[in-house]
């Protein structure tokens, strides 16, 4: 028997389903969020980059009092060799701005004040129930849900779905695929602690500064893969993630690769002396706009990482993820202001928004680059960056050879590992994707 | 029947550090619990709760961020939080936590009945004294029964209940009148997972918050820091031993070799074991 029923429930409270949930309770519904997780944050693991714009959208002043690490003044992507990087390295006191435009956070104290807020909003949120099941009518219209709680049946108009990137209810209910382990990379991480005086000075930073380093080469052994190193206050994300297809196919490991990125020097040096405090792994959409399910259906919609919206490229999600949960909650509180049921026809609106905001037109963007990235993987991730690196080294070295000699060895190096066409190829592809 | 249980919110002891320099507790970010023994002593109120009816009542002082862990006692399905908050509760020793719990005590038996049964949970993970639940007993003049690992029988009419109290060296079978101040023992059940209308009632319940002027507190100066007569005079983290396990090689006489190599490392132990073998 369903005892109690609500406007909206939201399955999950990571960045979308906080984002949903937030966005339904200010708009005056009644809003029941169910978390498997201890609370708010317990479960959720990202880098973590927060990006401010779309939060603002749902907390404008979230800078008063929001857990933020540092705010980034500098990025650098680095192609990586066993030995060196080639770095590209961005950094501007411009971003030393009065309401900064990205955040690192720890996303267990993030959640956990999002929550907060989700709660004030009017929301009723239970931590520590795991969502089981969708109950579905006749007629397969989704009319609520199961959790694993006694007598854990209970009702609503329209079921988000921010669950996450395995989609778990959603497949069991029919109403999506398994997400393809072709399209889903895994990444482990590291919190590395480190005294802030030290981490700074390691960085170059002060005050509240942060930078962000993403690499790819050989750290990653010839699969589609990226590592990354961000700073907190007084502590470093480290990280590494490939796709599940290509740890599968070649046996690698993921906390493999970590010790591998970790003991690279370039690496080393940045965490020599730092105490490890936790380490975590998780799920990535990766297979951007060709990946995207069905996002809404008879009573439902889904949401964020459950929904793969997720630009790989820029190694967006969380914005996507807030983006997608508050569009959702507008779509729905639209349909409820007319009075009109939460039907598959009626909750169009949703992808609608989501096409007209920029989390579908980036994706649409991008839509043949994560196929591209896998398949030339051994080219993009191992073959050039070596070329890059020797090239760069034989550049600077000075020893005798002459420069035109370097130039022709480099060259011939690229076209030695590649051929003229399977360049120009690489390049041509790579720029159509990009388009 | 009236059933209360006095609980404690503490942090995390798994995950708290203690600062290299100061010495002091490094609270910042570890997240709080309920006292994993207090556990026992819900799990324990609702059992009873629901075999002979009636309430339990959840009581805490603390800092108003202990809403969090009443609400999760309410999740269990127990009827009634209270939170006992006030400044002037900060800085209470195991003395001033008595008064202000027997005080609020007292005036939860004006408001909702007086209670049959007191629970407190063995002791804390962070002050683990082990003081307050007797201490609370003593100032209410109940009979108090602690590191009870089983309830035998209660009699609700006559007003009987009878227990199993572990002690030094075998477990007593106690019966006491009602009412009593249990503490009880850890691993003598497990919390359960509440139903999704206690979490829905918890998650939208309004907690009971009482200052000290609420509960009825008469005396201020027996409360918090002025009312606590204990000093603390310093703390300090015990150093890590700096020896380590290691491995050795026993060879074909396992015994002698054992034998040679604790006391090659732990020279005194030879002649204290061979005073003692003279002795026998």
């Amino acid at each position: 028997m369903i005892e109690e029923r609500f406007d909206a429930i939201v399955v999950g409270a990571g960045m979308a389903g906080n984002a949903a949930a937030l966005t339904l309770a200010q708009r005056g519904l009644k809003v029941l969020q169910l978390e498997r997780g201890e609370y708010s944050g317990s479960k959720n693991v990202q880098g973590a980059i927060l990006y401010a714009d779309m939060l603002e959208k749902l907390i404008p002043d979230f800078r008063e009092d929001a857990p933020l690490e540092r705010h980034l003044i500098e990025q650098r992507f680095w192609m990586m060799d066993d030995n060196s990087h080639t770095g590209l390295h961005y950094r501007s006191d411009d971003f030393n701005e009065e309401k900064p435009n990205r955040y690192t956070i720890i996303r267990a104290q993030f959640d956990k004040w999002f929550s907060k807020k989700v709660q004030e909003a009017g929301a009723v949120v239970l931590c520590e129930t795991t969502v089981t099941e969708l109950l579905q009518d006749a007629r397969g219209k989704v009319i609520g849900v199961r959790t694993d709680r006694k007598n854990g049946k209970v009702g609503a108009d329209v079921v988000v779905l921010a669950e996450g990137v395995s989609g778990l209810l959603g497949t069991r209910a029919g109403l999506r695929s398994r997400p393809d382990p072709n399209k889903v990379a895994l990444a482990v991480k590291e919190m590395h602690f480190l005294p802030q005086e030290t981490l700074e000075a390691r960085f170059n930073l002060k005050g509240d500064e942060g930078a962000v380093i993403e690499a790819v080469g050989t750290i990653s052994e010839g699969m589609t893969g990226m590592g990354f190193i961000y700073t907190n206050r007084e502590s470093i994300s480290l990280g590494i993630g490939c796709l599940v297809s290509d740890f599968e196919r070649t046996g690698q490991t993921p906390y493999g690769l970590l010790e591998k990125f970790k003991s690279h020097p370039s690496v080393r040096a940045l965490i020599e002396g730092s105490e490890v405090k936790e380490y975590a792994a998780h799920l990535i959409p990766e297979g951007g706009y060709k990946a995207i399910p069905q996002l809404f259906g008879d009573g439902w919609v889904v949401v964020g990482d459950a929904a793969q919206l997720n630009n790989a490229v820029h190694r967006e999600g969380s914005n996507l993820a807030m983006t997608s949960g508050r569009l959702a909650a507008e779509a729905i509180f639209q349909i409820k202001s007319r009075r009109d049921p939460m039907t598959k026809e009626n909750l169009a609106l949703y992808r609608k928004m989501l096409e007209d905001s920029f989390v579908m037109k980036d994706l649409k963007k991008y839509r043949d680059m994560p196929d591209l990235l896998h398949i030339r993987a051994q080219n993009f991730f191992l073959t050039y960056p070596q070329l890059v690196s020797k090239a760069m080294k034989d550049f600077v070295r000075v020893d005798g050879v002459t420069k035109a000699e370097k130039e022709k060895a480099t060259l011939r190096s690229f076209l030695a590992a590649r051929s003229l066409k399977g360049i120009i190829g690489d390049a041509f592809n790579f720029a159509r994707a990009w388009r | 029947m009236h059933i209360v249980v006095c609980m404690k919110q503490v942090p995390d002891s798994a995950q708290i550090r203690v600062h290299p320099v100061t010495n002091t507790i490094m609270r910042q970010g570890v997240p709080t619990i309920i006292n994993p023994y207090d556990l026992f002593a819900i799990e324990e109120a609702l059992r009873l709760r629901d075999t002979f009816g009636g309430e339990v009542t959840v009581l805490t002082m603390g800092p108003p961020s202990a809403e969090d862990s009443l609400r999760k006692a309410l999740s269990f399905g127990v009827d009634r939080a209270v939170l006992l908050t006030d400044r002037f509760f900060a800085g209470a020793d195991t003395l001033a936590t008595t008064y202000a719990l027997a005080t609020a005590l007292r005036k939860i038996g004006a408001e909702f009945g007086p209670p049959d049964i007191v629970f407190t949970g063995k002791q804390t993970i962070d002050g683990d004294t082990a003081q307050v639940g007797p201490g609370v007993a003593k100032r209410l003049g109940l009979i108090q029964l602690t590191y009870v690992s089983r309830i035998n029988s209660v009699d609700t009419d006559k007003r009987l209940i009878e227990v199993e109290r572990r002690a030094e060296g075998g477990v007593q079978q106690l019966q006491s009148r009602l009412p009593c101040l249990i503490t009880i023992l850890e691993g003598v059940n497990e919390i359960r997972v509440g139903s999704l209308m206690d979490a829905l009632k918890a998650a939208r319940a309004t907690l009971i918050k009482w200052s000290a002027q609420d509960a009825g507190v008469e005396d201020i100066t027996k409360c918090g820091l002025r009312g606590s007569p204990t000093i603390v005079k310093k703390v300090f983290a015990p150093q890590p031993r700096a020896q380590k396990a290691e491995l050795i090689e026993l060879g074909d006489n396992p015994g002698d070799a054992l034998i040679d190599a604790l006391f090659q490392r732990q020279p005194k132990l030879e002649g204290e074991l061979e005073k003692l073998a003279r002795g026998y």
